[in-house]
């Protein structure tokens, strides 16, 4: 039996419940919001740190509070709620199969759907760590909720392989519960971390950060005995005088995030190189029309306020695809990462709305740089519009509102890049 | 005996990207010079965290009955950095019932510092509970 | 504490169990004992998994024969255990013009060894069947009856079988000595002190045949050769259609790409003999090696679709053959020793080879060892499987009726549900550990290698043995995954360090 609705969301994560009560807002009565895992709020619970909100709410918030407010909302809304259901297969005319312990096999059909399913973590084999395969290796987020969901922890003495935030959290959790971090090991020259984590999580807690280094190799037939570290040179290459054995009984890896596009791609979408996640216009659509993306399935966020922002504005799509009350432009932009910049959010500019002042763009650049502007030029080579930045990392996405008025009605192609402060301006402003 | 020596401690400031290492030369506990900064954000970051350093503390608690065994908790203010090992003690012999309420006040005055611990997220009873709050026997 | 056998095996491979399963047909008490905390936890975990048409036909060894006997049993086999297996066939590709010439040399040796099938694909023939494969491949080699199998659930499956038909199996349990009385061997002492009378030993021991042999006195080496391999995401699983093999040199098959039974694409293996009996570790230069050999083939495999990188240990005896035969003193000692590839395509025709050996020597044993023929149930019950029901998802709804277990996904990945992780746990013979389920059910096994379903697993396993998650391994004692309750430990007072001192 195929029940049909307006809204299905896959996933109750931040981007999820914001989409949902966004949706909800915008008019749409019949919302369906599906959930894998026991609980709302995907890994925001399990991140029990401060640091999230100040962007979305002003206040600092840790991750639990922050999903409730959403959570207390969504509860009181007339959005549908199913946890416990992994979703199987969602076909290009948004048919969905999903599965639970209440229900069994379940098959909706949506008018639009909303995906939502995040992302998950890059494992050894992403970075290909020769050696033996012990128990005691294991990515930071799943050490994450080991310690702070389940209530164990994973080893007394670790080592972690990646500075990035969640690599960080980590360090500074597991020293809070009477473990040993040995260290902290990035490849980059530098953290892609903040760094109020750097100074919060290692510094107060006296674990050291070695920049370009990586695992060499993993040592250990049952359990995790030791790592060989090794520094590496400018182009990644092993600079094996420097390898240096560690005793540690704990590997975490935090070695990057991959948005979770399984079902995306069964039902055709094509994922963009970059950001990993489906291709979207402004509204966050897809290429296919009515079925959205937000949140670290489209693109990794680092702040979890921008994931609400985005969601949003999914929701908002989806209630007017749901309305038919879109406006196609004639021609559609495209959107086109330029020198020194990763990817652009959206992919393309597909409709028209007066309503609209400002659309705003996500990007990430390869490299930290200081004192540059990221520069937005036509098809023509033409300048129309510039944004200063003191300084860009990659560890921390930007953001730029680029008003509507700038873009002519021909345009067919935008494109970013970033370029040094006090080149000589050729173009309009 | 005075001391007269001058110090000079190295603080990363946390409020950009840049992180900017800001020196600061102290004689007596006093600050006499602050270097190093490329804003007014980095010489009150650096003032403030060379006089009284403290931090918010998120971790967990226990839970009696509930529907998890932990309860993520953070200090209602940041304390003093000095005392995260004592109040990390002190929360290891917590233990809450359920069920919990965002924001509820899990320990009065942490590790002696007059602030308190609160919850923050709600936690319901265990499935497995019965509405005394009690757990059922189970074989 | 004494106990009784007829037989003892000692060693729980694939070749161990299939003998103990073989055994299981006649009214024989016998017990397997396995050093780990599963089976198929040597050689017969970290292989290629597949069933040759008959390896090197060309050459008269045992193992030739033996293959060439076990290959046509294998439908029959996996039916009846109901072990995932296919022939899909294999190809030996040709680069050189003068290769061709020696594929059709094996190509007449093998058809007069009775290997049905076999064929010559001339390169556009090859393409069709194999479109991605190097463009300058020019000929390969057709053998139909080639096949891939899980080498794991085959040994898993086995010894389920033999224990469903009255053989007992012993896990983590290392045989130490063998006790022998008037010139023929009486019992087997194990690591925790049991003593097993048995007038019979059979040493499947695998890499550790040697060390076992050397407990009666025999004296040969089994030097530890090591086969690097990738496994890739099923997302790959379609580039690759046969097993397809590089020409053979005089020590090994090559680096060989195939798919599984699983739906992945599996690349591998080099060969490097290695000291230690326990190195399974994968080595920066043997992933680049078995990378080259694969991109030889397939100039377009894909990086970053690698999932799991692995090694498997080949149990190598000088002569490079297998070595099966018992001994004269000790009477009831028999070596099965030396089974390297294509130990895994011949362990029916081992498993037949030794009962032949067993009646041959009963009637020199003290007591006479009778082989009576038992009530022998061949089969293994199917497990309900969600894997089996993607094409016909609205049928799994009756299985999920039957028990709500079946709608709760554990593994993301893999999709495996808690009702066939409880159902393994249940089994009469099974291993409740990480690896176990993850061999038994796949949960764990995906792209995400048990990141989410890692915690889940373990807390259903600890929940089913009524123990704590602490006490919840790997793969076994000294494996196990978690340390301590978070609380239990306390930190030290002074865990913030000085003031302002981050350099």
């Amino acid at each position: 039996m195929m029940r049909e609705h307006q809204l299905v969301i896959i996933g109750a994560g931040p981007a999820g419940l914001a989409a949902a009560l966004e949706a909800e807002k915008a008019g749409i009565e019949d919302i369906v919001l599906l959930e894998r895992d026991e609980y709302l709020g995907g890994i925001l619970q399990q991140c029990i740190h401060n640091g999230f909100g100040l962007d979305y709410f002003g206040e600092e918030l840790t991750g639990p509070e922050y999903a409730e407010r959403f959570i207390d909302d969504v509860r009181e809304s007339s959005v549908k709620i199913r946890l416990k259901t992994m979703v199987l297969n969602i076909s290009s005319d948004k048919k969905i199969i999903a599965i639970n312990e209440e229900e069994g096999m379940i098959f909706l059909k949506a008018q639009a759907i909303i995906l939502a399913m995040g992302c998950r973590e890059r494992t050894r084999e992403a970075i290909k760590i020769p050696g033996t395969r012990p128990a005691g290796i294991l990515t930071a987020g799943t050490a994450q909720r080991f310690i702070n969901i389940e209530g164990y922890l994973p080893g007394k003495e670790v080592v972690i392989l990646g500075s990035g935030d969640i690599g960080l959290i980590m360090a500074r959790r597991m020293a809070l519960e009477g473990a040993k971090v040995k260290g902290v090991l990035e490849i980059m020259p530098y953290s892609s971390g903040l760094v109020r984590n750097k100074v919060q999580c290692l510094d107060d807690f006296g674990i050291p950060l070695k920049l370009q280094h990586t695992v060499d190799y993993i040592y250990g037939k049952q359990r995790l005995e030791a790592v060989d570290l090794i520094q590496v040179d400018d182009n990644f290459n092993r600079l094996p005088e420097t390898r240096e054995r560690i005793e540690c009984d704990t590997l975490l890896l935090s070695v990057g995030l991959i948005p979770e596009n399984e079902l995306s791609r069964d039902m055709g979408l094509k994922l963009a190189p970059g950001s990993g996640g489906p291709l979207v216009n402004e509204l966050r659509e897809t290429e296919i029309p009515g079925v959205y993306a937000c949140g670290n399935v489209l693109q990794v966020h680092d702040l979890v306020d921008y994931v609400s922002e985005e969601a949003e504005v999914a929701a908002r799509g989806a209630a007017n695809f749901i309305r038919d009350s879109l406006k196609k432009r004639e021609k559609e932009i495209i959107i086109e990462p330029g020198s020194g910049i990763n990817f652009v959010i959206p992919h393309k500019i597909s409709y028209q709305d007066e309503s609209r002042k400002l659309i705003r763009h996500f990007l990430r650049v390869d490299e930290p740089r200081e004192n540059i502007k990221i520069v937005i030029r036509d098809e023509a080579g033409s300048r129309i519009a510039s944004f200063g930045r003191e300084i860009v990392t990659p560890g921390e996405m930007e953001t730029v509102k680029l008003p509507e008025t700038l873009i002519s009605e021909g345009t067919d192609r935008l494109n970013f890049s970033i370029e040094a402060e006090g080149v000589e301006e050729n173009g309009k402003q | 005996m005075e001391n007269n020596d001058i110090n000079e401690n190295t603080i990363v400031c946390v409020n950009c990207p840049r992180g900017c290492r800001v020196r600061v030369q102290s004689q007596n506990g006093e600050i006499t010079n602050i270097t190093g900064y490329q804003c007014d954000l980095g010489i009150d970051y650096a003032k403030e965290e060379f006089k009284n350093p403290t931090r918010i503390l998120p971790t967990t608690v226990r839970v009696k009955g509930g529907e998890l065994e932990l309860v993520p908790v953070k200090t209602a203010r940041p304390i003093p950095k000095s005392r995260i090992g004592e109040a990390m003690r002190e929360l290891a012999g917590v233990k809450v019932q359920a069920p919990v309420k965002r924001g509820e006040v899990v320990v009065e005055d942490i590790a002696g510092t007059g602030i308190e611990v609160v919850a923050t997220r709600s936690i319901a009873l265990s499935q497995d509970q019965d509405n005394t709050g009690k757990k059922k026997e189970t074989s | 504490m004494k106990a009784e056998y007829d037989v003892i095996i000692i060693g729980g491979g694939v070749v161990g169990t299939a003998i103990a399963r073989e055994l299981s047909r006649y009214q024989l008490k016998i017990c397997l004992l396995e050093k780990d905390a599963d089976v198929a936890t040597g050689t017969s975990k970290a292989n290629s998994g597949i069933i040759h048409a008959g390896y090197n036909a060309a050459k008269e060894t045992l193992k030739s024969r033996l293959n060439i006997e076990s290959n046509p049993q294998f439908d029959r086999i996996a039916r009846d255990l109901k072990v995932p297996f296919q022939r899909i066939g294999s190809l030996v590709v040709a680069f050189a013009k003068e290769d061709i010439s020696r594929l059709k040399k094996e190509k007449q040796v093998g058809l007069d060894k009775g290997i049905t099938g076999l064929e010559i694909l001339n390169q556009e023939e090859l393409r069709q069947k194999e479109p991605e494969i190097h463009p300058e491949a020019r000929a390969a080699l057709l053998a139909p009856t080639a096949g891939i199998i899980s080498p794991y659930l085959l040994t898993i499956a086995q010894a389920e079988n033999a224990v469903k038909n009255g053989a007992e199996i012993r896990l983590k349990s290392e045989a130490v000595d063998i006790k022998c009385k008037s010139g023929a061997v009486s019992a087997v002492v194990t690591r925790d002190g049991s003593e097993l009378n048995s007038r019979v030993m059979i040493n499947a021991a695998g890499l550790y045949a040697d060390e076992i042999a050397a407990l009666v006195g025999e004296n040969y080496e089994i030097t530890p050769r090591k086969g690097e391999y990738n496994l890739f995401d099923k997302e790959y699983g379609d580039l690759v259609n046969h097993v397809i093999f590089p020409m053979p040199s005089e020590e090994s098959k090559g680096i060989l790409i195939t798919p599984t039974v699983e739906g992945n694409l599996l690349l591998g293996p080099n060969s490097n003999p290695v000291e230690d009996k326990e190195d399974l570790a994968v080595t920066r230069d043997g992933l680049e090696e078995i990378w080259e050999g694969g991109r030889s083939l397939y100039p377009d495999l894909p990086a970053d679709g690698v999932i799991a990188s692995f090694a498997g240990l080949r149990a190598s005896l000088p002569g490079d053959d297998f070595k099966i035969e018992a001994l004269e003193e000790p009477v009831g000692f028999i070596d099965v020793a030396g089974i390297q590839s294509p130990g895994l395509s011949s362990a029916p025709a081992i498993a037949t080879m030794v009962r032949d050996i067993l009646a041959d020597i009963a009637p020199a044993l003290p007591e006479k060892l009778a082989l009576r023929e038992a009530d022998f149930d061949p089969e293994l019950k199917k497990l309900p499987s969600f894997q089996d029901y993607k094409e016909r998802l609205n049928k799994w709804q009756d299985i999920f009726l039957q028990n709500p277990d079946y709608g709760e996904i554990i593994c993301r990945c893999e999709h495996v549900t808690r009702g066939e992780i409880v159902a393994e746990l249940k089994k009469e013979f099974t291993s409740a550990t990480l690896n176990g389920i993850k061999r038994r059910t796949r949960a764990g096994g995906g792209r995400c290698q048990g990141g989410f379903c890692g915690p889940r697993i373990a807390e259903i396993i600890a929940e089913k043995l009524g123990i704590s998650p602490l006490e919840v391994t790997k793969s076994g004692p000294g494996s196990e995954i978690l340390w301590a309750r978070v609380k239990d430990v306390k930190p030290d007072r002074d865990l913030v360090y000085g003031l302002g001192d981050n350099k």
